[in-house]
Parts: structure tokens; sequence; C-alpha cells
């Protein structure tokens, strides 16, 4: 009887006892460090920065052991931690064309300024298990190539010298929402959306972009480009009236490039769909820009016809520390409320026995 | 501006606001109930110290104030309520989540601050007014909820047709404003559900 | 101040929250009180429990707590359910305030599916822990056009739901969660409570207020405020009732939980509201059983 009716505080501390124990494992294994997480499995400690909305690896490393690898849960602790932190204003939008590359790839040219780079990826890697990664091999250092600081402008600001595809201007009259200091209402602008999806789950959102893919609100993309790589933030202090560098972020933006046919008021030209997110998660910033631009259907006077268009379905839904808490809130007592439910249902069984009685006595 | 000239608000912020809020939600669900409204801060005149304390419990940036002709007029009192809570001043009544009144005969009709929409009535202006004197009986007779059967409540000054005026505010529900009512150490407040009569 | 020091060694604020939340769900409360029944949107923290687990009733609770306050939490009517016990755990330990079990010692009574049986005075307020508050989300799950239908008082839908109820099954199959009809105006969510209580929200002494974190909304009841249950004139709301009284304390006209004895059909009730039960048992109440109840059915008393 887990739900005792009595001695409910000394079950919770044996219960945090024991999950102490089982995180730490065999004491024979040595203790696995923060360090080793942030270094070694980066890409998780890049999710749980990305959805946790902190930039924070050692932070995030930590939580990710805490959690003992689940991620949803090490998320949910950056955002708890999140919330108790003092806020001193917006940071300047960061300058995503000025990034330090790590990879950066289009696929709408073939060449382009600032070239391909392939970078870290597994995109063409076989997937077959290594075994030797078992027998902890340190791999040999990567090869070199000598390469003159090119500019790589963004393949979106090419094809807006073009008129090709629409513009987005930056304006900074308007103040840009934050969905965790004010209650989000509907219809919400672009801002929140991108906030929102910024923070969702990778998993909804890879599962949104498929279905437009596979004709559920279809937005005919290419992947304008996808960039990683290490960017400055900045902030800009009242006192001091410019902006300081607050440090690097490694950040992944993809530029969706989408068919649109134009309309009465606007010539034919392509429209875009936007994902940035912390860390290296192409799958994430990708999902992101399908769905960023499966939503825009009021800009662009489309029907609401599938879930990844309806802006209150996801982004009502989409995120995991909202859903894992509600989902699994399941698991607590309900019985007071089944109590009620068994009580109807027996009253109602028992005036369907009656009824049926009464039937077969009439037919009798 | 110096903070040094800038006199002192709560001297502990987080148990004093805690304290002024149990009151003032309290006044609010209980109309015609007065409660204790300590307000031991040095607020500059003619910002009252309820009005400050009021102020210091509710408002900050993410909330809008707008002030009276007598308060608007004083830099002290600008100064101070700057200061102390940052919160965003505002000249059009309507815009107001918060409207503070240190001169209740030359306020504006209650229908010029925020009403709220039919969709969003909680958009509507809170209005506070630092009054004389405020007792468990008097010339008003209130009903309605947070009220068993009926209950009396004495304000001093009560401006002459607020009686129409709230009657005006009751009429249109959920749209509509909520007083407030500060004096020495003391509040209580109207909100838009209370039916007010005259006796 | 003693009441203080324990969560400034801790690190964290009075109550958790930053003083910027506090005042932020302080003003939602007011708006709420002032518009009975109606759902203030606010701007719902990341609580460190989980969504669905009571963020909600944590921060109307942190935002209304002060030193002098005597905290009681309940889930299932009882104290000692693992939630309550960590709820109230969390207050000990970020505000030091004083808790209690004992419903009339308590200021504030944070529940999630229960109101306590002991009829709650002026001095108190209750805090209902709420997931789901929109009363029409199940019938129109669009917050856009909800929003729309409590603008316009429109509550056709839930009429028509609940006549359908009656013709399919011949009642309203709706058993906790009973929406009600606040100050002849809004149509709300009472919270999981069973429609048991339903009546006890009705000209209430105490302060009702309601927090629902994940979906950003609180709401209110004032003291001494007509709540209704809807009904029909040829079906008038009934709450449920027991054949027999509490086994332990023989209390009659309360709510009781079933407890499973054995795999043959054993069963036994006993009250849900535990404080309840062990007063009356304190007070030499005897129930059928109360000699012979499982030790951790039969508690303390």
């Amino acid at each position: 009887m887990y739900v005792a009716v009595k001695g409910g505080e000394e079950a919770i501390d044996n219960a945090h006892g024991l999950l102490a124990h089982e995180r730490r494992g065999p004491i024979s294994i040595p203790d696995l460090s923060p360090d080793q997480i942030e270094t070694q499995l980066a890409l998780a400690v890049d999710r749980v920065m990305a959805e946790g909305s902190l930039y924070d690896p050692a932070l995030a490393a930590l939580a990710i052991k805490q959690a003992r690898g689940d991620l949803i849960e090490a998320i949910f602790l950056v955002r708890a931690f999140r919330t108790t932190l003092p806020r001193f204003g917006n940071g300047e939008p960061v300058e995503t064309g000025a990034m330090a590359i790590e990879r950066r790839i289009s696929a709408t040219f073939k060449d382009l300024p600032g070239g391909q780079v392939l970078g870290p990826t597994f995109d063409y890697t076989h997937r077959l298990i290594d075994f030797m990664l078992a027998a902890g091999v340190t791999p040999p250092l990567p090869a070199e190539v000598e390469t003159e600081h090119e500019a790589t402008p963004r393949v979106t600001d090419l094809l807006d010298g073009e008129g090709l595809i629409e513009q987005e201007l930056r304006d900074d009259t308007v103040e840009v929402g934050d969905l965790t200091r004010a209650p989000l209402d509907f219809p919400a602008d672009r801002d929140l959306r991108l906030q929102a999806l910024a923070r969702g789950d990778e998993g909804f959102l890879l599962a949104l972009g498929y279905s437009t893919q596979r004709g559920y609100g279809r937005t005919h993309p290419f992947v304008g480009e996808i960039r990683f790589g290490e960017v400055m933030a900045e902030f800009v202090p009242e006192e001091l009236g410019f902006a300081v560098p607050l440090g690097p972020v490694a950040l992944t933006e993809c530029q969706m490039v989408n068919q649109f046919h134009g309309s009465a008021e606007l010539p034919p030209q392509f429209t875009r769909g936007y994902g940035l997110v912390f860390g290296q998660s192409e799958r994430k910033a990708m999902s992101m820009s399908l769905v960023d631009r499966a939503l825009r259907t009021r800009e662009f006077g489309e029907d609401v016809t599938a879930p990844a268009q309806d802006e209150e379905f996801v982004l009502s839904h989409c995120d995991n520390v909202q859903a894992t808490g509600f989902v699994e809130h399941l698991k607590l007592p309900h019985y007071v409320d089944f109590q009620a439910e068994l009580g109807l249902v027996r009253q109602m069984r028992s005036e369907y026995a009656a009824r049926q009685q009464e039937l077969k006595e009439a037919a009798e | 501006m110096s903070a040094l000239a800038i006199t002192a608000g709560f001297a502990d912020p987080v148990i004093e606001a805690q304290a002024h809020f149990h009151s003032l939600m309290n006044a609010l669900a209980r109309p015609g109930t007065v409660h204790a409204f300590p307000a031991a801060v040095d607020a500059p005149a003619p910002l009252t110290p309820e009005l400050a304390a009021l102020a210091l419990t509710l408002v900050d940036h993410e909330a809008t104030l707008w002030l009276d002709a007598t308060l608007a007029g004083s830099k002290p009192v600008l100064d101070y309520l700057r200061f102390h809570t940052g919160a965003r001043i505002v000249a059009d009544p309507a815009e107001a989540a918060f409207a503070l009144v240190a001169d209740a005969g030359a306020m504006p009709r209650l229908a010029e601050f925020g009403q709220g929409t039919d969709e969003y009535p909680d958009r509507s202006t809170t209005i506070v007014i630092a009054v004389a004197a405020l007792a468990t009986s008097g010339g008003l007779e209130l009903t309605g909820p947070g009220i068993e059967a009926r209950a009396s409540l004495g304000v001093e000054p009560w401006p002459g047709d607020f009686v129409s005026q709230l009657a005006a505010n009751r009429a249109q529900f959920p749209r509509g404003v909520d007083l407030v009512l500060v004096a020495a150490g003391q509040v209580a407040a109207l909100p838009r559900t209370t039916h007010v009569s005259e006796v | 101040m003693s009441a203080v020091a324990a969560p400034q060694a801790s690190g964290y604020n009075f109550a958790y929250l930053d003083e910027q939340t506090k005042r932020m769900i302080r003003r939602a409360i007011l708006k709420g009180i002032a518009i009975p029944g109606y759902q203030v949107p606010f701007a719902s923290r990341e609580m460190p429990m989980p969504y669905g687990w009571g963020t909600g009733g944590v921060q109307v609770t942190a935002a209304i707590i002060g030193p002098a306050d005597v905290l009681k939490v309940i889930d299932q009517g009882s104290d000692d359910t693992t939630n309550a016990v960590s709820i109230r755990k969390f207050f000990a330990k970020t505000a030091g305030v004083a808790t209690t079990t004992e419903t009339k010692d308590a200021t504030i009574i944070q529940t999630r599916h229960r109101i306590p049986e002991r009829q709650l005075t002026e001095k108190q307020t209750i805090v209902f822990q709420v997931p789901i508050p929109e009363p029409l989300r199940f019938l129109e799950p669009r917050e856009t056009e909800t929003r729309k239908l409590h603008a316009l008082a429109d509550y056709g839908l839930m009429h028509v739901k609940l006549y359908e109820d009656i013709s399919r099954h011949g009642h309203i199959a709706t058993t906790y969660d009973y929406p009600v009809e606040v100050a002849d105006r809004y149509v709300m969510n009472p919270s999981p409570t069973p429609k048991f209580d339903n009546p006890k929200m009705h000209m209430s002494p105490a302060l009702q207020l309601f927090g629902a974190g994940r979906e950003k909304r609180i709401y209110a009841v004032p003291p001494f405020t007509k709540v209704r249950s809807l009904d029909f004139e040829d079906h008038p709301f009934e709450v449920q009732r027991f054949d027999k009284p509490c086994a332990l304390c023989a209390a009659t006209n309360v709510y009781l939980d079933e407890v499973v004895l054995d795999d043959r059909g054993g069963r036994m009730f006993v009250c849900s509201d535990s404080d309840y039960c062990e007063e009356r048992r304190a007070d030499g109440h005897r129930g059928e059983l109360s000699g012979e109840a499982p030790h951790l059915v039969g508690g303390a008393a």
C-alpha cells in the first residue's frame, strides 16, 4: 500500500535515500563527474540547456547526473533553478552572421560564400556499433585544413538581395514577449511562438515537423542553411549605454526556405521558417523551423487544417515539463474521485438490472 | 536622482508586504470590514503612508500606475514611487492597473479608469483612495459577495455622486473598477460586485 | 525573527517565491476575488515540483502565507498522503511556518480533491489545487472559444452535456469536478472534489482560492457567496450518499473511502477526512470495525 494513511513522511525520506543510492550505482565503479558529462555527453547537455532555456553547460551536466540521465527530469531541474535567478534585462539580438562557424551546410546551393563546412556530424557515419569505444581508445587528432577567413553570409540574406524571399526587418520599437513572465494568450505573436518552440520538446516538434512533410500542413521546405558555432552574447547595461560582451554561446540556427505563390498584394516569393537552439541540435532546429513556418497561417492567409498549423494545439502541448507533470500526476492518489465514479457505476448497474428484470417479467 | 534624498520604504519588505497584502485581501473579500494597515513607511506628503504602503505591496515595473493631480504634481512623490516600485507611471487613467488618489473630491469619474473587457475583465483599474476616516458602521449599506446578509461602512469624505457611479460600475459586471479605501492605519475595499446604497 | 531564519539559511526567499512573483500572484488573487469564478491569467512560475502536483496551489499559498499562519495540507482528505506531506514539508522548510493536521487550528488549508468535513470559519482561507480550471474545456478545447463563451455567459454547451447524460444514463454522469455557477454569473470548476463537497462551497465563511499552475489561472470564491451546482428542475442536484456510517468513527453524512480488505470482496468504508475521523474517535465515537481496522488505515487514534 504505497499511499499509506500514516507514515507518508517516513516513506518519502526512505524513497529519497534509495534514489540517491541507486543513482550512485556500485561503489566499485568510479563516480561519474559532471565534467565528463559536459564534455563527453555534450549533446545531452545541449538538449538540457535548450529545453531548460538556460545556457549553463556545467549546470546542465550536473542536472543530468542528478536526474540519472533522464533528460526531461534534468530539463525540469534546470527550469526550476532558472525561475529563481534575478533578471537584469534583455540581451542584444545575437548576430549569427558573425558566427565562428564549426559547421555550415546549405541544401539549396552547391557552393556559396564561406563554403560548406561539414564539421562534427553523425550524418555520414555508418551506424555500426563501435566496439572499440568500449575499450576507451583515444582517437587520432582531427585533420586540420588551412582556411582563409572568409565571411559566411546567411543564405537567406543572399536570397534577400534579389527580393526572392520575404524580408525580415529588425524592429526595436516592439517589446519582445516572454512567456515565462506573462501568461500566454491566443493568438500569440511569432516572438512568443518561437520562444515556446525553442523551449519545446524535441520529440514533439520532430513529430509535428515530420507530419508537415507527409502532407499535414505541407510547407514545401528546403534547408536554406544550417549553421552551428559560437556567437558572442552581449548586453547593454543602462548605466553604460553600450554593449558589453557576456561570453560566447554555442548555437544551431536553421533557416528553412519555403515555397509560397504570392497573393494579390504580394509578388511570388519564398517564405521562411526559423529555428534557433542552444548547442548543437540540428534535429531540433530543423523541426522548429518546419513548425514555425507551419504556424504562420495568419500571415499568409492559409487555412488551418493540420495539427502543426494549430497554434493553440502546438503551443499548449509542446512543453515537456508541463506534459510530463500532468501525465505523471495520474499516479497521484485519485481515490476520492474514483470512489465517486464507483458509486455512480454501481448505482447505474443496479438500475439497469432492475430494468432488465422488469422487461423480463413483462415478457413472461 | 539621488537615492539618499528618497525616504524609506518597508524596513522588512518580505514580511511587511505580506502583512499589508493579507489585510487588503481580506478587506476585498469581505466588503464592510476594516483591517489594520500599519504602513510604517516614511512617505513624502501628499502621498499618505497607506497609499505608499499599498504601492510598495503591489506595484512594480510590470504594473502601470496612475496618480491624481495632487500626487502627480509632487516631484518627491514621483521620485519615491519610481525608486521604490519601478512602476510605469501613465497619464491616462484608462491604462492604469492601479490608481492612487489623494484627493477623492477631485478624482475623475470611475468610468474614466480601465474597465477591462468582457473577455478579460481583470484588465481593469484598482483605484486606491486616501480618505480621512473608515468605520464599520456609517452611511453606506453593502450587499453582495463577501457579505453574509448586509454590512455597513462609514467613509469620510464620501464624494457626492459615488453611489450612482458605483451602481453604474456594478451594472456592467464583470467589467468595472474595484475600490480600495485607506485611512490612517486602516484599509477597506469595495469590489465591483458590491451593491452600495446610502441609508 | 526565527520564522524567517530557516529560509534565509536555505538560500531561498521566504516561501520560496521572489517578491516580484508574489506581487504578480497577489494582483491576480485580488482580481479573482473581485470577479468571483472568473479565471484570471497569471504568469505561473516553474516550481521545484512537477506541474499537475499542486504547483498552482503552492504558488497561491506562497503568495498569501505569512509568519503568523498555521498551514494544513491535505490530499484526498488526508494529511498524510505522500504529496500532502511533500507540500507541507516544502512550506515548513522555505517559510518556517507552523503546520497542523487539525482543521480547526489552520489559518490556511491547501487541498487536493476534498473540502474538510468540519465547517470552515471566517478566519480561514482554503486553497485548492486545480488541474483543469476551465469547466468548458472538455466540451470545447480551444481557449479562444471558451473565453468568448464566458464573456457572453453562454453556458448552453454545459447544459446540453448534462442533459445528454440524463437522457443516456438517467443521471448526470459527473461525480466530481461538478460545475457550479458562482454569484449568478460565471460557471466554474470546483477542482476535482467529489460533488459531495459542492454544497460546502455555498455561502462558506472562508475565502476560497483556486490555483492552476500548468494552465496559468487563478480564481476565487469570496466568503458568503452563492455557489449553485448546475442542475435541472426535473433532475435536481444531489450529493453522494453512503449506505453505512464510517467503520471507524460511525460518522454519517461524511464522504467515505472504500478500503479493500481482501480479495474476496471484503470492504470497509472509512472517513476520507482523516482529521475529522481521528477527532471523533478521540471524542469516544466508535464504528463497527474500530477495534479490528488494519494498522495503516486505523492510524494513531
